[in-house]
């Protein structure tokens, strides 16, 4: 800390479920520095002014997913949001909205690894293929078509930007979509066919109205969005493939 | 208390654990795998790793170069017939990642690229931009979904091992949603924690690289070693020490001082051509580019700035076009975190500490000398990093010694006994008294948040990246001082749910035994070798006394004991480390001589 230090206020939504019937709120006064982020508000806090205060970090530079919180309402990686940037305002932090609240800024994660697990995120090769014979080419052109939808770090805020996950719970969700994607335009995949089960059906595709706010909260620019909406292009080209083709359209 | 069997139990779900839990699902489907990690695996440091991970891959190059690099950059303290296994497989299992979806960046035709890095003499660095890391460790995530097997143990974290007849036969954990412990027995156990940084102050490192294996199997009797052996990565943000990857360096970016002259020339590193040529300025090794910063600083020619001192990277000549597809992460850190376009303007870097190039003393096929328990990744020292690990073979390593520790793990736990499932309980019961009893204590006056911080700074204070005998004292002493003063530590937090707080307090004790092995190994340690520099009459290499490793035992109670083991010298014998044009002279020279 040095001279430039100056005093922010954080508000924090609090909540124990072993003490609370329901979430508060709680305003600390935290010295920062042009640099500091908005976690390292929050680990300030934890450190020097309130053991108990839960959440979950580690990486410090966007990449582990783990930090996501509702910054001023919207989701955000605190640790690439700044303090400077709501000073002299009070900040205001809360959970990932639309997901069960554990402790504090902590969120119940699993509904999102079922979804995670259920999309079948690996290669389902369409050639096997030895390691001796080495690896499978795949120009640069192929690659770029699926890498972005290959850089999502799991960090949750499309979920919590998702008016329709907000209302429904079971929808697959933006992440996942956008990971299922990913493997069925990747050039060394062929599962697509039993991965588009899970688009067409109730959790699928058609739950999204195509607000876009998933893409526009989105730190990786996966841009969830578009691989929704491609699946609901492939969504419905299945439909009537399926009556002219023997596979049901499959691939 | 719950408890749940196992055959192998892996503490871990990194690059190393998760390669290991996918090696024991195909080794055997029937064996029963309990994956046990304090973050849900995604989260798991090998996804900060930027740069790449290193096989041999062109025909320029050969396994011999990628050993002589490897040795020679640890300061000939590597066991040589293990790097010689390592670079033999480095290949096959990055090409198996492949074959799994890692989104290997590529070469127009559709192979898989390579880039220059430090210390290496032929490029064989593959890459997922810069990012790479990031998508190994996706990949393997991903990947294990298909195995059935695999159980996972999300957000566990593990507090002790279980040790009975001789062998290790499972965990003790915590649920940390719940703060529920249970015993995990498993007949044989496989470590792969990862590293230790987060002891020192400026690092690279995420919060979670507490060194919590080597804590667990050092307590056990497994010694750690090589712990003085620490390495700074030259190129880090000032304050937070997040990484700036070599693989800046490798497309071509400058380290210039306070004059804009690139100062690694002055350090037996040149000649400074318009691109760095392998093995020479900018791709020299880390521990010499450290050493050159603290030189540059001593001579009053770095640049002043919030966080200390700093020297630029110069990236402004790559062009926009290139950055944005070969360093996108780092394009974006330097504008979101420091404000600076680095096509438009240079980076300011200081050294950060990185990599814990000892660990959990493990022979070739992982295997601690504690029956049933293996190590691999960075908690191990299985002996390819010597005294300053090379570039991108951390990655590498995660993948050809994660399957080699599952591999072994499965073997031993298919020929191994059953436990008494009733006397592993006991001593788990025994384990849980102890860890509630730190929680539910009152009274303590310590802060935990207190004792992390000046730890971390005499542990930057003693032991950065060049010692000396009397602050090296005055850190072990401060460390001594630190354990006897977190037996009144206060943890303020007494909930079940979520209670970080005794977690933190968990990490630090194993952090105040991590720190106190490097620092006591360091002290021993009378000459400079790789990461380990000394200014106080111990500057040069001493073969003579001090090829060994060092081994640090715990004592209960006390300072660890170190003793020391030898160096396996198969075909290198130590020689000169050289680098820029004296290297290519020196090389030369040693063919010469061999003829």
């Amino acid at each position: 800390m040095s001279e430039n230090q100056r005093i922010i206020e954080i508000e924090v939504l609090r909540y124990n479920p072993e003490t609370d019937k329901e979430p508060s709120r709680q305003v600390f006064e935290v010295p920062f520095t042009d640099d500091m982020s908005v976690l390292q508000g929050v680990q300030y806090i934890k450190d020097y002014l309130d053991g108990s205060l839960s959440f979950r970090w580690s990486c410090r530079m966007a990449i582990c997913g783990s930090c996501g919180m509702m910054i001023n309402g919207e989701p955000s990686l605190s640790c690439e949001t700044f303090l400077r940037d709501y000073y002299p305002a009070r900040v205001r932090v809360e959970a990932l909205a639309h997901f069960p609240i554990e402790k504090d800024l902590v969120i119940n994660m699993e509904g999102f690894i079922e979804k995670l697990e259920s999309i079948q995120p690996y290669i389902i090769p369409k050639e096997e293929r030895t390691l001796a014979q080495g690896e499978y080419l795949q120009t640069p052109a192929q690659l770029a078509s699926y890498e972005q939808f290959s850089s999502c770090i799991n960090c949750m805020l499309c979920y919590a930007a998702c008016p329709q996950f907000g209302l429904n719970a079971e929808f697959i969700g933006p992440a996942a979509m956008a990971l299922l994607h990913r493997y069925n335009i990747d050039s060394r995949d062929a599962g697509k066919a039993e991965r588009m089960e899970l688009v067409n059906s109730e959790e699928g595709v058609f739950n999204c109205t195509a607000v876009g706010y998933c893409s526009e909260v989105c730190p990786k620019h996966v841009d969830p969005a578009n691989a929704v909406n491609q699946n609901k292009t492939n969504s419905a080209a299945d439909y009537f493939l399926r009556f002219l083709t023997p596979k049901g359209g499959a691939k | 208390m719950e408890s749940y069997k196992a055959d192998v139990v892996i503490v871990g779900g990194g690059g190393a654990g998760l390669r290991a839990a996918i090696a024991v699902a195909e080794a055997d489907p029937a064996l029963r795998i309990a994956l046990i990690s304090k973050v849900y695996p995604m989260r798991s440091h090998t996804v900060a790793a930027e740069g790449g991970s290193a096989g041999v891959k062109l025909p320029t190059d050969s396994l011999e170069y990628h050993f002589n690099d490897t040795v020679g950059g640890g300061d000939w303290l590597c066991e040589q017939d293990v790097v010689e296994y390592f670079v033999a497989h480095c290949n096959e299992e990055l090409t198996q990642l492949e074959h799994w979806g890692c989104p290997w960046s590529r070469t127009p035709d559709g192979h898989v690229n390579v880039r220059a890095f430090g210390g290496m003499k032929i490029e064989r660095t593959w890459f997922a931009a810069d990012k790479t890391g990031f998508h190994m460790l996706h990949t393997l995530f991903q990947t294990s979904i298909k195995y059935p097997s695999i159980k996972r143990f999300d957000e566990h974290f593990c507090v002790d091992l279980v040790v009975e007849g001789g062998r290790v036969q499972g965990v003790v954990t915590i649920e940390i949603g719940s703060g529920e412990m249970a015993l995990v027995e498993g007949k044989s156990v496989v470590i792969a924690t990862g590293g230790a940084g987060r002891v020192f102050r400026e690092n690279t490192n995420g919060g979670i690289v507490t060194g919590d294996g080597m804590a667990l199997a050092y307590r056990h009797g497994v010694p750690l070693r090589d712990m003085e052996f620490v390495q700074y990565h030259p190129t880090c943000m000032p304050g937070t020490g997040l990484l700036f990857t070599e693989a800046c360096r490798g497309e071509g970016g400058f380290l210039v001082n306070k004059d804009g002259y690139r100062y690694l020339q002055d350090y037996g590193l040149g000649p400074a051509e318009p691109s760095p040529r392998n093995k020479a300025m900018e791709l020299g090794p880390r521990d010499r580019l450290s050493q050159a910063f603290w030189y540059e600083q001593q001579k009053g020619r770095t640049i002043e700035g919030q966080h200390g001192s700093v020297v630029h990277l110069d990236l402004r000549h790559l062009g926009e076009a290139k950055l944005r597809e070969r360093l996108p992460q780092i394009y974006e850190l330097a504008e979101r975190f420091l404000g600076v376009d680095p096509a438009r303007a240079p980076i300011p870097v200081r050294p950060a500490v990185h990599y814990t190039m000892g660990g959990i003393m493990v022979d070739g096929l992982c295997a601690s000398p504690l029956p049933g328990l293996y190590a691999a990744g960075e908690c191990s020292s299985v002996g390819i990093h010597g005294a300053n690990r090379l570039g991108s073979n951390s990655l590498s390593e995660l993948c050809v010694f994660g399957k080699v520790a599952g591999e072994e793990a499965a073997r031993f736990a298919k020929a191994a006994a059953p436990g008494n499932s009733a006397s592993l309980l006991k001593q788990a019961q025994a384990v849980e008294q102890r860890l509630v009893g730190l929680k539910t204590k009152t009274g303590g006056s310590e802060r935990i948040a207190t004792l992390r911080k000046e730890m971390a700074q005499t542990m930057e204070d003693g032991c950065g990246i060049y010692r000396l005998a009397e602050t090296m004292q005055q850190t072990c002493n401060k460390l001594d001082e630190l354990k006897e003063r977190f037996k009144d530590v206060n943890v303020e937090d007494k909930a079940s749910v979520w209670n970080t707080e005794w977690l933190l307090a968990i990490e630090l004790e194993y952090q105040l035994d991590v720190a106190q092995t490097m620092a006591y190994s360091a002290l021993n340690r009378r000459e400079s070798r790789g990461a380990h520099q000394r200014l106080d009459g111990f500057e040069k290499r001493d073969d003579e006394n001090f090829l060994k490793h060092s081994q640090a035992h715990y004592v209960a109670g006390s300072a660890p004991r170190i003793d020391y083991g030898a160096v396996k010298i198969t075909k290198s014998q130590p020689g000169t480390r050289a680098y820029g044009a004296a290297g290519e002279k020196a090389e030369q020279e040693r063919k010469a001589s061999n003829v």
